[in-house]
């Protein structure tokens, strides 16, 4: 029997828009009042930002200092080899998000669906963004086009993949996993330099460029080290566990500032003398060290919800403890523990900032750079506006691309229909 | 089903499985769950455990497998005799499947990949040789065409049948069932008791934790009582149940019947 | 039967593993160690505590100790520390208030209140707290009128040299008040302690908001209607049904805020407030003493977490046990 739903009452029944409005806005006398009350407050606000970002701003700080906010003092010489690096990026990344299109797993509801609400949203803010934040820059129209360019592979790939992935097999997508360690290693050399591109040293990186490649270097390295933190947690044999516990509760007790104040001010003192690495290289370890254990904790609560049967099954079939962990045990926890690993992410991301407070250059410290400018006095408010929009943006698709691989690798989802 | 309601009995002198003697454990908590518990079991035998809960017969046919270790007795299976060694420990559990009573089976696996992991990382068998022996299982056990499916998109009595699948594709001389259809909804009982009484008129020994008299009366060859981590009653079913020796049995086969 | 050889033994493995890793943790640890001895010797930096005791020759800004340039860098360590507290204290009652107000709104009939809470939410999280710390402080306190022109609420005045609030002074309630220019009254926070705790404030708010809602979301929608059914209303409902049952849930997120918002006042320094780490960073420009400052650092942050921790685990066992 069907349920009798909105659909089924007849129109005349179904509440006008008007009377839904009055609803939600003014359930009671009380309520509408507060709802006037705040109508009005966000008017103020938005008619005295209007005001300000048209009137009294003015964003010629941001197109005088766009490259240096972007990369530092990367030598305009070297800067294709970034642009080639984002290309690159832009085309891997449109394929596997195509590629996690056509091939859905448990969410079969999806397949045949081209471009899903949520895909369109993201496609759109692909967009704007490209479209919006070049164009709010002013930065010079070779520029943004190059930008525009870097939004249009993306958003092709996306659209080629998701129409033709599924003619690829299944050792080809495997391939496509296997290209982002590949190309993160690209990464580091194009960046870099050496193996005959002319060096450019770890001092003249900055930026946004600093910003993310210190936090993808410490999310991929801290992730192993993450999880074996945790197994250690929760093994049977005593030093290991106390070992564990001991370094996760140390970590996460200090805090990160302190810690990037041991890496500056100590390291040099533990190592022999000549090994130390740089000050860029010194705060990245120590980025590792950190997000490790806050890893740790989440791939912990991920390993507690996998049964014990499941390492006995394995077991039972012959698998060695290792083969058990890693092709049973390991996969089950992360995809548990993802959501509050991105959480992770998010705020190691957001914890870069505080590299700026040991004279790094990131794209915080750029920005205070350019603040302490006195040519610039007076207009920071535009520089943090786009940096909190930046940030903002960057941790907020982090979120929304979690939560879409959650739906995706939930095993418990729906039977197909029909 | 055309084929006989009792499987031929083995011959008396066929070779020996499984040989447990004066098997002790402690758990670390001080519980002595297993007392000096012995069996014998005969290739192509079926032997049903029952006992009532907490009398150690999961735990029994746990150490047969290595699943728990024992502090003393001996046990040797399949004629390696189980000792610290982890290679000897690795070499008995690739000849004998498990089938659990919670299945057990890998939810992010889909149910062929949970037939083909083990043959291929174990026994390293080409992938398409293993699935295809997988499929010919599946359709065996009667849900060839759940093969893409994920586990939790099954019913109960399809994961365990799966599950059989699964320990069956890594070709054990020796199946342990412990409890296999206690967490089952009844209807879905019969649909994995029919699969394990086909698979036992095949050459393969099982030994069986179960609670399903008509099960262990229609096909066992013998059955098996354990009260407070030992063997009390060891006889073939017709006089099991209607001719028990020991006061035992006797009240236990009073509160289940 | 032949014996087992013992790299096969699996009773033996676990021991063996352990002692491996621990052999190679000690290697480690042992060569670390004596790199810092070599290295801090060649520097003349060997681990004393003698220059506790010694003249810090710098002034802090704001204490509540009295302080001044002659006095000791333990004293000064000390006074950093309080600062710290103060500010830890503070932020921890008003981000709480905050959450909690905002954690309910997320369940208001009230739309237009929804949507704003889970607007302020998703922004202040998804945005590093030290850029909205410099924003509060440089954009927002920095830019404040002073005298005439200062901003004024009832009991409170705001201006750029602070946050003015009335109070009890010499047995009389005293309302902030103009003096030769310059703004009086019985409580004044600096602008850069004010700019601190709005900045914690608002973001640990944030966080405590999510465990909020996520506590009153995990009471099941049965209490609401039956509370309904008593014919309470929505502040009852809440307050005397949903939120003591979502406290259970509530107050283990709590634990780890608080202790989050703990080691967030070491952001303190972006505002130019003098807090222990600011103090310490200082004291190590001046001495060139890292190792000591840095386990100064560590204890301090680390005792201050097991406080928290310690009483939350408390008040949290009250409420489990009152719930039987």
């Amino acid at each position: 029997m069907p349920q009798p739903g909105l659909a089924d009452t007849p129109s005349s029944l179904r509440p006008s828009p008007l009377r839904r409005l009055q609803r939600s806005l003014a359930p009671t006398v009380a309520d509408g009042l507060l709802s006037l009350g705040l109508i009005a407050l966000l008017l103020w606000v938005g008619l005295q930002l209007a005001s300000w970002a048209i009137g009294r701003a003015d964003w010629a700080v941001l197109q005088l200092n766009s490259m240096l906010l972007l990369v530092g003092r990367y030598p305009l010489a070297e800067q294709w080899r970034l642009w080639l690096l984002a290309g690159l990026l832009a085309v891997q990344a449109g394929l596997s998000w195509g590629l996690l299109r056509a091939w859905p797993r448990a969410d079969r509801s999806l397949q045949g669906w081209l471009w899903p609400r949520h895909d369109r949203i993201a496609a759109l803010c692909v967009g704007l963004l490209a479209l919006l934040l070049p164009a709010a820059l002013q930065l010079a129209l070779p520029l943004q086009a190059r930008w525009w360019l870097l939004a249009a592979a993306l958003l092709a790939l996306r659209w080629a993949a998701g129409r033709w992935g599924t003619r690829l097999h299944r050792h080809q997508l495997r391939l496509v996993g296997l290209l982002w360690p590949v190309l993160y290693l690209a990464g580091l050399w194009l960046i870099g330099g050496g193996l005959g591109l002319p060096r450019v040293a770890s001092g003249d990186w900055g930026g946004l460029l600093l910003t993310l490649l210190l936090a993808s270097f410490a999310m991929a390295l801290s992730f192993p080290l993450g999880v074996l933190l945790a197994l250690g947690r929760r093994s049977s044999l005593p030093l290991l566990r106390w070992g564990s516990v001991v370094y996760i509760e140390f970590i996460r007790g200090a805090p990160l500032i302190t810690l990037l104040f041991i890496g500056q001010n100590i390291l040099g003192f533990l190592l022999p003398s000549g090994l130390a690495p740089d000050r860029v290289w010194r705060a990245a370890w120590v980025l590792i060290f950190f997000a490790a254990a806050y890893l740790a904790e989440a791939v912990r609560s991920g390993l507690a919800a996998v049964p014990r049967g499941q390492l006995e099954a394995a077991r039972s079939l012959g698998l060695s403890q290792a083969q058990a962990l890693v092709q049973v045990v390991i996969p089950q926890a992360l995809r548990v523990a993802l959501p509050t690993m991105v959480g992770q992410f998010i705020a190691l991301l957001q914890d870069t900032t505080l590299l700026s407070l040991i004279g790094l250059l990131d794209l915080l410290g750029t920005a205070r750079g350019i603040m302490a400018n006195p040519e610039f006095l007076g207009h920071s408010s535009e520089l943090y506006l786009v940096l909190a929009v930046l940030y903002w943006g960057c941790c907020a698709s982090l979120g929304l691309g979690s939560r879409a691989l959650e739906r995706r690798l939930d095993p418990r989802s729906e039977p197909t229909r029909g | 089903m055309a084929a006989p309601m009792t499987p031929p009995t083995p011959p008396a002198s066929s070779a020996l499985m499984i040989e447990a003697t004066g098997v002790e454990k402690w758990y670390p908590n001080g519980f002595h769950a297993l007392r000096g518990a012995s069996l014998t079991v005969r290739r192509g035998e079926v032997v049903v455990i029952m006992g009532p809960s907490g009398s150690g017969k999961s735990t029994f046919i746990r150490t047969f497998n290595a699943l728990e270790d024992f502090q003393k007795g001996s046990i040797t299976v399949d004629g390696i005799t189980l000792s610290n060694d982890v290679r000897q420990i690795d070499a008995i559990r690739r000849e004998v499947g498990m089938v659990f009573q919670q299945f057990n089976l890998f939810p992010h696996l889909s149910v062929l990949e949970n037939l083909t992991l083990a043959p291929v990382l174990v026994r390293k068998r080409p992938r398409s040789e293993v699935e295809g022996q997988a499929m010919a299982l599946l359709e065996r056990v009667g849900i060839a065409e759940q093969a893409g499916k994920f586990p939790g998109q099954l019913s109960g009595g399809q994961q365990q049948r799966v599950a059989i699948a699964r320990a069956l594709c890594m070709e054990p001389r020796i199946l342990l069932f412990d409890e296999p259809t206690s967490s089952l909804d009844p209807e879905m009982v019969r649909e994995v008791l029919e699969v394990m009484q086909a698979l036992a008129h095949d050459d393969i020994t099982m030994v069986v934790v179960t609670h399903e008299v008509r099960f262990a009366r229609q096909v066992a060859h013998r059955v098996v009582l354990m009260d407070q981590g030992e063997v009390v009653e060891e006889a073939e079913p017709e006089t099991f149940f209607t001719a028990p020796r020991h006061e035992r049995t006797r009240r236990f086969l009073e509160q289940i019947l | 039967m032949t014996a087992t050889p013992w790299w096969r033994n699996r009773r033996l493995l676990p021991w063996l593993l352990q002692g491996a890793v621990g052999l190679v943790v000690l290697l480690v640890i042992a060569l670390l160690m004596t790199n810092l001895v070599r290295n801090l010797t060649a520097a003349g930096l060997l681990l004393s505590w003698r220059w506790l005791g010694q003249p810090a020759g710098f002034d802090l800004s704001e204490t509540l100790l009295p302080f001044n340039a002659s006095m000791s860098y333990g004293r000064a360590l000390l006074v950093g520390l309080v600062n710290t507290l103060r500010v830890i204290v503070i932020a921890l009652v008003g981000s709480s208030l905050l959450g909690l107000l905002v954690g309910m709104a997320a369940f208001s009939r009230n739309g237009l209140l929804r949507g704003l809470a889970r607007v302020y939410v998703e922004v202040v999280r998804n945005v590093p707290l030290l850029l909205q710390l410099l924003f509060w402080y440089f954009v927002v306190f920095l830019a404040l009128p002073d005298g005439t022109a200062a901003l004024r609420l009832p009991a409170v005045v705001l201006a750029k040299s602070g946050l003015y609030l009335a109070g009890f002074s010499q047995g009389s309630w005293q309302l902030p008040q103009l003096a030769n220019s310059g703004w009086q009254a019985p409580l004044h926070l600096s602008v850069e302690f004010a700019a601190l705790l709005t900045g914690l404030i608002t973001y640990i708010g944030a966080f405590i908001a999510e465990v909020v809602r996520g506590g009153i979301a995990s009471v099941p929608r049965g209490q609401w209607e039956a509370a309904g059914a008593l014919g309470l209303h929505w502040a009852a409902s809440l307050r005397h049904i949903v939120l003591p049952q979502a406290l259970r849930v509530i107050i283990p997120g709590l634990t780890n805020q608080y202790i989050s918002l703990a080691k967030a006042s070491s952001l303190a320094l972006a505002c130019g407030f003098t807090d222990l780490y600011s103090v310490a960073e200082t004291t190590l420009n001046q001495t060139g003493r890292a190792v000591e400052v840095v386990l100064v650092l560590l204890a301090a942050y680390l005792s201050i977490d097991l406080l928290i921790s310690a009483t939350m685990n408390g008040l949290n066992r009250l409420v489990q046990v009152r719930e039987r």
